[in-house]
Formats: structure tokens, sequence, C-alpha cells
């Protein structure tokens, strides 16, 4: 257990180290809710009743995504892992007695938790100071947080185990850019990135709730504004141990089976 | 009733009448075949590759043996592409050969592969096993938790190794900071913090200065010398060859060509790189 505990300490304090890159992410992240809200404040404007959230819910829902951007981004999967299978440098990581999986698992974990956290703050701290309707309220109820944290956690697991599917199928192909671009469109589009899944049409966001995209973002920031409530927490909750549970599966699988036919490229 | 078990000493008894099981390392008719996509130059040629795709099965390493002992240092050479990365990858347990029999101390690198890579270090000389934007010392650390090494016999080993590749200077500094030759010493040192039984070099001096070869050399005949190190080496650098191992195995076209000792190649002539390029040529490889 140590040694993986290492990797995610390695991965946190090397993820801390880059403070430009955070501050320059703050301000764009910032900027770009900030758009986002005065955006569907206008849409709201001509009539709030069309719409499937309150523009609080949809204000909080759009802060939340922007400060926590780090944790639920597909282009945020480490450039590091794709280039060491490409290259052959893996070579390196079979030769430990360490599970290839596990490792780049707690190490994508501490990347973005690393990341996350030096970014969401000073959002968030900035959010909550803006006045109504454009600032961020908080949920005065204590078993919401509770929910919502927990919720945050395995929403994050989910997204790490789907990257992880993604570093997998690098082993099988010879360039990894491909995968990356659908999987970035992908991941974007059916987790509620563009629009918040309530926004779709009623069947689509039935369906989408239950792919793995919708036990992403979409569940803890609607637990937080009061979307989803009562059993319905529960029943979201439960579809996102389900994915994490499948999504570690199969990942292991894909890994499995890899290892058994790798060929390292070069040299 | 007398059992095997009952004999105290039939371990030292077997390995006394079966000579092969004190044997460090013992690869038996290892085989090991890659695809390769080939096409013809040119546009028309590319445009039919889309629908049918050729491939050509090229055999890196026929009918593979050889033995080495505990505490031996063997020189692997060969041509490029003759096949001593692959037999170096399926040593350390990385690649799974299609045929053929490997023991190492005991295990068969591909399926014990967590047991069996706790007693090896491996270096590629052309790759990196140092995280690039953290200082050196981050990684040893690293390697301290994945190995599991206790803290003392880290600390020691660590200054042991400090010592030895002159490393006190540049531990702290950042891997991407380093010369080639500082971070070779770094990539050799981590591949000994957990003091393995058997350390795989493949080119460990490529691209160094003299005064780095030397270091390096010097270093690499130390821990044999004292911990028993068996040292299995490829190179291009005959210098290396001469200066570290006694033991010549020559590999062409993924074929054991000779098993021998440095007089045996160097034959009649004065110098070991026209002599290796001779054998090169005579074996047509």
């Amino acid at each position: 257990m140590k040694k993986y505990l290492s990797f995610f300490r390695l991965k946190f304090s090397m993820g801390l180290q880059y403070r430009a890159a955070a501050l320059a992410g703050v301000i764009t992240q910032f900027a770009w809710g900030a758009m986002k809200i005065l955006m569907f404040c206008a849409f709201y404007k001509e009539d709030p009743s069309a719409f499937p959230m309150s523009l609080e819910a949809t204000v909080n829902y759009v802060w939340l995504e922007q400060s926590t951007i780090a944790l639920f981004m597909a282009w945020l999967m480490e450039n590091e892992i794709f280039e060491s299978i490409v290259s052959g440098n893996v070579a390196y990581e079979l030769c430990r007695p360490i599970n290839i999986y596990d490792m780049w698992f707690v190490r994508s974990m501490g990347n973005r938790y690393a990341k996350a956290l030096l970014r969401c703050f000073p959002i968030l701290f900035i959010a909550v100071c803006m006045p109504s309707p454009y600032g961020l309220t908080l949920p005065n109820n204590l078993e919401v947080w509770g929910l919502f944290s927990i919720s945050m956690v395995m929403s994050s697991m989910v997204m790490i185990a789907l990257c992880m599917i993604v570093y997998m199928s690098c082993f099988y192909t010879i360039s990894s850019t491909g995968i990356r671009m659908i999987a970035m469109g992908v991941f974007e589009f059916f987790q509620g990135s563009i629009i918040p899944i309530p926004f779709f049409p009623e069947e689509m966001a039935r369906v989408m709730e239950f792919l793995p995209f919708g036990s992403l973002q979409n569940v803890p920031f609607r637990i937080y504004s009061g979307d989803i409530k009562g059993m319905q927490i529960l029943e979201s909750m439960g579809v996102q141990l389900f994915w994490i549970v499948v999504l570690i599966i199969i990942g292991k699988f894909m890994c499995a089976r890899a290892m058994r036919k790798i060929c390292v490229q070069g040299g | 009733m007398i059992t095997k078990k009952s004999i105290p000493a039939w371990q030292d008894m077997k390995k006394y009448y079966y000579q092969e099981e004190a044997n460090m390392i013992r690869v038996e008719h290892v085989c090991k075949t890659y695809k390769v996509s080939k096409r013809d130059a040119g546009f028309m040629s590319a445009c039919k590759a889309l629908f049918h795709k050729e491939y050509e099965e090229v055999k890196a390493l026929e009918d593979v043996s050889f033995t080495i002992d505990e505490g031996e240092m063997v020189g692997y050479i060969g041509p490029n592409g003759a096949g001593k990365s692959s037999t170096i990858k399926i040593l350390s347990g990385i690649l799974v050969p299609e045929s053929g029999k490997c023991e190492i101390n005991g295990c068969v690198p591909w399926k014990q592969r967590m047991k069996h890579v706790k007693n090896i270090g491996v270096v590629f000389g052309q790759r990196s096993q140092l995280w690039w934007d953290v200082p050196v010392i981050d990684s040893f650390e690293l390697l301290r938790d994945i190995y599991s090494i206790s803290e003392a016999d880290y600390r020691n080993q660590l200054e042991e190794l400090t010592t030895l590749l002159n490393l006190s200077e540049i531990l702290k500094t950042p891997t991407r900071q380093l010369s080639l030759g500082q971070r070779m010493r770094c990539e050799i040192a981590a591949s000994l913090l957990h003091q393995p039984k058997i350390l795989f070099l493949d080119e460990p001096t490529i691209g160094l200065d003299a005064v780095s070869k030397l270091a390096v050399r010097n270093f690499i005949k130390q821990m044999n010398k004292v911990h028993k190190t068996t040292v299995i080496l490829t190179t291009h650098d005959m210098q290396d060859i001469e200066a570290l191992t006694n033991r010549i195995i020559l590999i062409g076209k993924g074929k054991i060509l000779m098993d021998g000792t440095i007089e045996d190649i160097k034959g009649t002539h004065e110098n070991m790189d026209e002599a290796v390029a001779t054998l090169y040529k005579n074996y047509d490889i």
C-alpha cells in the first residue's frame, strides 16, 4: 500500500509545483465561468419556467464545474503515460514489483487532486463573494455537504477509471492522438460540461444519466444545488459505484491482456 | 519411512547432482517473433495497404540457450537488431517468448513477475527511469517505497552508491538539469538501490564521455566484486567489454553464434573492434 501512497504523494507535490500554470488556470476558468453564467442569465430572463433547473442551481453548477475542472476534464490526461507507452519507456515500469494499473490510477489521482485543490479555492472564494444571482450559494444542510463530498470523490474515481481505459487502449494502437481526441469530445459532451444533462431532451437525458459519463460531474453538482433530492441521490450514487467497479474491471482486464501481448518499441 | 523431505541435505544433493540447478540464469530454446507491417514505397501501395495490410514475421530470437552462474559478468554482443534487447526484455520479464524455458534465480520471469523483479536491476541506456521534474533524491525515495526497502538498508545503500558514483552534489538537482553523464550515474544508482542479485545493463555507456565511462565501468566492477552481483551487459563499445567481462556471448540474427572468452574472439587481431567486425562478416550478420 505504501508504494502506491508514495506515487500519490510524489505526483501531488509535483502538481503543486507549477504556480504560474495554476494562476493562469484560475483566471481562465473564472472568465469562462462568468461568460457562461451571463449567457444562462440572458436565457433565463426570457422565460425562467422553460428551464429544467433553477437559475441558482445552474449558476452553482457552472461555478463548481469551473473550479474543479481539473477533476473532470478529459484533456487533463497524463502525457507522461502516453509517452511512456508509445516510446517504450514503460519498460522500466514493467520491471518494478508494482501493479501498473494501480500505479497509474493513484498517480492520476494525485495529479488531478493537486491541480484541483490549487485552483478551486480562489475561484470558489470569488464566486461566493459575487452578488446574487451571479454568485455561488452555499447549501445550509450538513447532509448535502456530506453527500456532495462523497459523490465528488466517487465521480473523480469514475473519471480516472475512464482515463485508464484510454491509457490502456494505447497499448493496442501506435498513436494515442485519435483516441484522445474522441475521448475529449465524448467525455465533455456526455458528462454535461457544455450544457448540464437535464437541459437535454428528456429521453436523451434519462439515457445519459445512466452512461458512465453521467456519473461524472453531473451527480455531485446537482446534489449540491438540490436538483437531485432524497432517494434520487442514493440511486445516482449507486450508479456511480456501479460504474467505478465495472470500469476498473474493464481497465484491469485490458491491462492484463496488454501485458501478455506487449511489444516494446525501439531499441 | 524415508521421504525426500526427511533427508536434510536433499536440496544440496540435488544441486550437486543436477549441476544446472545452481545456475543463476538458465535460458533454454527461447524463441520470439515480431510482426512487422511492410509495404512498397509510393502512394499506390499506401492505398493498397489501407485495405490489405501485409505483415512479415521477423524472428527476433531463434532457439536461444545459455546459462550464467552467480557472480559472473557476461558481455552480450551482436550487431544492431540481433536480438540483444529482446533477450534482456525477456530476462527482465517484460516480454513473453513464444516458446522455450527460462529460469532466473528460481523464477520464470514472465510468470512470477513481481517476485522476479525484486531480484533484478535494469538499466536501459537509452531510456530514463528518473522523474524528469523532481530532484533525483525524490525518485530514489519513490524507488525505496516501491521496493519496500527498509530505512536502514536504504541509507546504507544510498551512502555506498553516493560515494562510489560521486553523487553527493547532484542528488538534489532535478533530473532535467543533469548532464547525460550525471544522469547515467544516477540511473545506475537507481537500479541498484534494492540490492538486486542480477543487473542487466543495456548499453549503459552510450553517449558518455571518457571520464564518465571509466567511472561507470569501475563502479560496475566494484559492485560485482563486493556484492557478487551477476551482470549481463549489452553494448557496442568493445572497450566496455574488455574492461568488464571475460565471457562473451555473440548473437546474430536471433541465434547464439559463439559463447567464449575475449581471447577466443580476439584471436590474432590487435584490436577488439576489428576482431568483432571480422566476426560479424564471417558469420554474415
